[in-house]
């Protein structure tokens, strides 16, 4: 894959600790592409994510992201596990961090953030302080942040874990939509089958002790995708397959 | 109605106590150099609200001065203890000293060291003020959140916008909370070193009030110094929680730190 915005070639990763994290890691995203990771907790997923993102180094290989190679970086979003909105700023200051980080005012940044806001909901809650939201809303904002700088990658690691799952699938299709709005390549980590087959173009299947990648399954499924496709029997016959995958990975571990 | 009755529980109690203390001394008929009752106190801080006044500006000015000194200091010393770990492990132990010692068993010899009265309580009185300003203000630099300090390392905030943005607004809660506790202990740091170092100086402070009056066995004039200093204490408590609230705005409801 030349035309790779992402790649992992046969990276470790080695804590400190001595704990392996990941072992000969090595995978592409192509630019635009909506690719998930799979896997058992412990596994490296998030591992991956940070490594992507450059907060993090690897012990072994060689990653190769727009953080790597932008010194100047504003073309990678990450929305983390938990919303980690500044508690004292309201949202409309929350989702202008990226930008005030990178020397953009208040004025010149809000065009794109009122914009950003309304197409995702949150136009009632521009001055709305954090605490004053709910954890869907809380979590809107979060990709709002992160969707703020037209990042080319938008890293995602479980951001949807701790949400009740109508408000789960909600942002599921909301995430779909801003994709499909903007492009942009998607890498997103959930231990969720289901939530992994309804977004994805790909999936990433990991294992885990030492984390590695184990398989790799297609979701030929275009998009934007049709309305019942999540009860549909082509649904339900990749989650078999991905939960196949995910069962033969887990039994390698123990 | 709830909240008025709240309110006026604390006040009614307060009323009452002072209504039995009034009823107590004069029907059991105790002496005012024993025990004087607040109409009497009250009589006395009237008739001698002009020197009281002056006494009670003196140690007001040891208390805010202190307690500014302690708050540049503190945040000056917390500043480089959050910057620097070894820095921090070096010093602390002096800091901790400095916090234990008991300012009225050091009072003595700052007066020999210090020439100017003013200076030596000056000090005392920073000494008790400081400490809760750089604990809390060092815990307050490092209690930033994991995830928030990747979100300033992904878009590589330079160090300037990390203390701006993110260090100081996390330290802030605990800075107030830091900045409440000094201001009492200021207080009680200025009285009690006056009380050590006694009437030298040209001005003079509430204890030396207190002192002076305890010598000349003039109770109500020691129970009207103490009422300014019991007000004056309760004047400063409300002021810093006030200005807690305000410094915190909305995003902190309890205005500290849990």
């Amino acid at each position: 894959m030349p035309d790779a915005l992402i790649s992992l070639s046969s990276v470790d990763k080695r804590f400190a600790s001595g704990t392996v994290a990941l072992q000969s890691a090595s995978l592409e995203v192509r630019a635009g592409e909506f690719v998930s990771l799979l896997g058992p907790s412990g596994c490296g997923k998030s591992t991956v994510l940070r490594l992507v993102a450059g907060l993090d180094q690897p012990t072994a290989g060689r990653v190769d992201a727009p953080a790597w190679r932008d010194p100047a970086q504003a073309r990678t979003g990450f929305v983390f596990q938990d919303a980690t909105l500044l508690p004292w700023a309201d949202v409309f200051d929350n989702v202008w961090l990226p930008l005030r980080l990178a020397g953009v005012s208040r004025a010149e940044a809000a065009p794109r953030i009122g914009a950003l806001l309304a197409s995702m909901g949150l136009a009632d809650f521009v001055h709305a302080m954090p605490s004053e939201l709910s954890g869907g809303m809380r979590m809107r904002v979060a990709i709002a942040r992160a969707r703020v700088t037209r990042p080319e990658a938008l890293l995602m690691d479980e951001p949807f874990a701790a949400l009740d799952e109508i408000t789960r699938q909600r942002l599921n299709a909301e995430l779909l939509d801003a994709w499909q709005a903007e492009p942009m390549a998607v890498m997103f980590v959930t231990h969720s089958v289901v939530e992994a087959v309804f977004l994805s173009q790909r999936v990433l299947v990991m294992g885990a002790r030492p984390g590695r990648i184990v398989d790799v399954v297609e979701i030929d499924e275009p998009h934007p995708r049709p309305p019942g496709f999540r009860t549909s029997p082509r649904f339900a016959e990749l989650c078999r397959r991905l939960s196949a995958s995910l069962e033969a990975a887990m039994a390698g571990a123990a | 109605m709830k909240r008025f009755a709240d309110a006026m529980l604390p006040a009614v109690v307060l009323v009452g106590l002072l209504v039995a203390w009034e009823v107590l001394v004069r029907v059991a008929e105790i002496p005012h150099y024993t025990l004087p009752a607040p109409s009497l106190v009250l009589q006395t801080l009237w008739a001698n609200a002009a020197s009281l006044a002056g006494s009670w500006w003196f140690t007001l000015k040891i208390t805010f001065g202190a307690l500014a000194l302690a708050v540049a200091g503190g945040v000056l010393v917390a500043s480089v203890f959050a910057l620097s770990r070894p820095l921090e492990r070096a010093f602390l132990p002096v800091a901790v000293m400095l916090q234990v010692t008991p300012v009225v068993a050091v009072a003595p010899l700052i007066l020999i060291y210090v020439e100017s009265t003013t200076a030596a309580l000056l000090l005392c009185t920073w000494i008790t003020a400081f400490f809760p300003i750089l604990s809390n203000t060092v815990l307050g630099l490092r209690a930033a959140e994991p995830g928030h300090r990747d979100l300033f390392r992904l878009y590589r905030a330079t160090p300037w916008q990390r203390l701006r943005l993110l260090l100081v607004p996390t330290a802030l809660p605990y800075f107030a909370a830091g900045l409440k506790i000094s201001g009492g202990l200021s207080l009680i740091g200025a009285v009690t070193a006056e009380m050590v170092a006694g009437a030298a100086g040209r001005e003079t402070g509430l204890a030396s009030r207190i002192l002076e009056a305890s010598f000349r066995t003039e109770t109500p004039k020691m129970f009207a110094a103490l009422v300014l200093l019991v007000l004056t204490g309760v004047a400063i408590f409300w002021l810093f929680d006030r200005l807690s609230r305000a410094l915190l705005g909305r995003w902190h409801p309890t205005g500290s730190p849990n």
